[in-house]
């Protein structure tokens, strides 16, 4: 059986990639991609764990599943937002908008 | 006797339907308030008649609680409350009659009545009080009403200032009557007037509390050295001056002494402190009386003196002699001053030497002021005689010598100085640019003053021979012996006839050579600036007080204004420099946000000792 630690290093590595698109992608899109990826890496981690402390019960698996269904409410809401800036702006680069600064 | 209560509501209740429909109701709001206070003049003369009857009222509920103390409010009818009751509204009957032709037109009428009402309401709720609290929160409110009628003109410079000094004047007083509450509640317990009265006070603790109470009654009463509100007062509308001296205010400060009586003769040092600034304040204010040319300002010094007299009787154990002056003088004065508003109403002017020979023109209205005259001046049988010489009597027999004789030369000055009055204003020639236009005020205006001058002349016989002291034997609950003195009351008589054959002599005669009575000499000119009372005030207290406000003043602006600017303008600056923070881009934040919670990890890691 596949000891523990390999998942662990795998979700810690898809996480990071995770969060360094969020911080350095420019595209709106992708960095919402980016997101999903960190929720998924945070799902392996849900699933491993489960499957190896505690296995007779699925609460780990369950977890992920509510993961998965709240990170598809918040793509449907992202990528709604994208196409409205999209829209008023003609772009979806995030360093184009700083409307909000002082 | 549950009657009792609308006594007071009702004037409430008027001034309540006058605050909220005074301007719609114009002119037809007098009815409104005369009716109520009618009302309760007919119920208060049945409380009197239910008095006389023996009937005795001592209503009262709880207030509310605060830790061991219970406060109370409630009624207390006993015969000097009785009394006073029928005194009052009396009065404010008559003034309130009086008033729909002297203030006819006046574009706050609704708001004047309004006012009268309730300056008659907390005054009947004064007379009425079954404890020290609830007498202190109505004579605060006779305290606030009368402020907002003696400027009730306030568009007047004169008028609002003399409202203030009212106000600030009386608050002196009334500071040494709280203390000598909370002093009585500390050493007795409890603030009911049955309970105190019934307990027994070392004199010096008696004395203290007395004389602290007091306090409040020479504010309120204009007692030397605090009579300095009340001839300012007359800025006021005239059957507001009427009010204030004759039944309500000042009344109040006189009635307080005969409540708290039982207290007072507990302590000795505090009879005799009464006895003697009472003395000193009728002296005085009577010298000042003699200069002063402006009919109100006679009449005013006179109540002042009057009010000495009432304090002087209390002081030397007088007690009926006292309140009967109280009431005796609530009608002739009112009656005096309601005379002087229809003069004043006739001449427009306010100065004796304006006027003269007013008999022949305003007939009811000289014959009832001479009425009145006689009645402050003490000839008998008008009622002024009988109180005064029961003072006289009082302190003779007291074997205050000394205030006898200043009591006797007081009377002798007030006959002077009221018949100075007469002589000039309604005898001899006619003076001043009105002289031709003057005539009798309209009915509404005369039917009071003929009212009150019959009680001038009548209500001073309750306390003679002829109705066998009905009046002291009915305020002292039955039991008076009285011996009459001839040598005091022919004393008395003669200071009085000697005063008007005086003042005869002087203002209505070429007899005496113009020089006598001279105005070249040092006594006139104190006389006139009364004293330089108020001069001493101004100097003593009033420029020091507004020097320290000025340094205080600019203590605030600078020093805790500034700390306050100072930590606004500081957090502006601060946010000014830490704007620059908010970059508006998003994944900015998000860096922020990460590298945040590496930290935070990192430092707990450590806390932990993991690594």
């Amino acid at each position: 059986m596949i000891p523990l630690s390999y998942y662990l290093i795998l979700s810690g590595v898809l996480f990071a990639i995770g969060m360094a698109g969020v911080l350095l992608r420019r595209n709106a899109v992708a960095v919402l991609l980016s997101v999903e990826i960190m929720l998924n890496s945070a799902n392996l981690n849900f699933v491993a764990f489960s499957r190896y402390i505690a296995p007779e019960q699925a609460s780990g698996q369950i977890f992920a599943l509510f993961v998965m269904a709240v990170g598809a409410a918040e793509v449907a809401v992202g990528l709604a937002l994208i196409l409205m800036i999209y829209r008023n702006m003609q772009s979806v680069n995030l360093d184009q908008f700083n409307i909000f600064r002082w | 006797m549950d009657y009792l209560s609308l006594i007071v509501l009702l004037p409430v209740l008027s001034f309540i339907l006058l605050v909220v429909f005074g301007k719609r109701l114009g002119d037809k709001s007098a009815y409104l308030s005369i009716l109520a206070v009618g009302t309760a003049f007919g119920l208060s003369v049945k409380a009197l008649l239910d008095v006389m009857g023996g009937a005795r009222a001592d209503l009262t509920f709880t207030w509310l609680t605060v830790g061991d103390l219970e406060l109370t409010f409630g009624l207390l009818l006993d015969p000097l409350a009785g009394m006073m009751l029928v005194v009052v509204t009396f009065v404010s009957l008559l003034v309130q009659l009086f008033s729909v032709g002297y203030m006819h037109g006046d574009k706050r009428y609704g708001w004047f009545y309004a006012c009268l009402s309730m300056f008659t309401a907390s005054m009947l709720l004064l007379v009425f009080s079954p404890n020290f609290v609830q007498m202190y929160m109505a004579w605060e409110g006779v305290g606030l009403f009368s402020y907002l009628l003696v400027g009730f003109w306030f568009e007047k410079r004169s008028a609002s200032n003399a409202a203030k000094k009212a106000f600030m004047v009386t608050r002196v007083g009334d500071l040494g009557f709280a203390i000598g509450l909370i002093i009585l509640f500390l050493t007795a317990g409890t603030l009911d007037m049955s309970q105190v009265f019934a307990m027994k006070f070392a004199p010096e603790t008696a004395s203290l509390i007395a004389i602290l109470f007091f306090f409040g009654a020479i504010g309120k009463s204009a007692q030397f050295p605090l009579h300095v509100w009340l001839p300012d007062a007359m800025e006021g509308p005239t059957p507001v001056s009427a009010l204030i001296h004759a039944a309500t205010m000042v009344a109040a400060g006189v009635y307080l002494v005969a409540r708290a009586y039982p207290l007072f003769e507990q302590g000795p040092a505090a009879m005799e402190f009464v006895a003697i600034i009472g003395t000193i304040t009728a002296f005085m204010a009577a010298t000042i009386a003699l200069t002063a040319t402006d009919i109100k300002k006679i009449l005013a010094y006179s109540t002042v003196s009057q009010l000495g007299y009432m304090m002087m009787g209390l002081g030397v154990g007088a007690f009926a002699a006292g309140t009967f002056h109280l009431m005796n003088h609530a009608f002739f004065k009112a009656l005096l001053f309601l005379g002087a508003g229809s003069v004043i109403h006739a001449v427009h002017s306010q100065e004796i030497f304006d006027m003269g020979g007013l008999s022949r023109k305003m007939k009811i209205t000289s014959l009832t002021f001479v009425i009145g005259g006689l009645a402050l001046a003490g000839i008998p049988p008008f009622s002024g005689f009988w109180s005064k010489d029961e003072i006289l009597l009082g302190a003779f027999d007291g074997g205050y010598m000394g205030i006898f004789a200043i009591g006797l030369l007081t009377a002798l000055f007030t006959a002077f100085y009221t018949f100075r009055l007469i002589f000039v204003v309604f005898f001899g020639k006619a003076r001043g640019h009105h002289a031709d236009h003057v005539h009798e005020s309209p009915a509404v205006m005369a039917v009071p003053l003929i009212l009150l001058a019959v009680l001038a002349l009548s209500t001073g016989l309750l306390g003679s021979p002829f109705t066998g002291y009905a009046y002291q034997s009915f305020i002292l609950g039955g039991g008076f012996e009285h011996h009459t003195n001839y040598m005091v009351m022919g004393l008395s008589i003669g200071v009085a006839v000697l005063g008007i054959f005086g003042a005869w002599l002087k203002y209505s005669t070429n007899l005496l050579p113009s020089n006598v009575l001279s105005k070249n000499n040092i006594v006139y000119k104190l006389l006139v600036n009364n004293y330089y009372i108020d001069e001493i005030y101004e100097f003593t207290l009033v420029r020091p007080t507004h020097a320290i406000a000025r340094y205080v003043l600019t203590f605030d602006q600078k020093v805790i204004d500034g700390a306050v600017n100072g930590v606004a303008k500081a957090t502006a600056r601060i946010g000014g420099g830490l704007k620059y923070v908010q970059t508006g881009y998003a994944q900015n934040y998000a860096l922020v946000m990460v590298v945040s919670v590496v930290v935070l990890i990192i430092w707990s890691f450590r806390a932990m000792e993991l690594f």
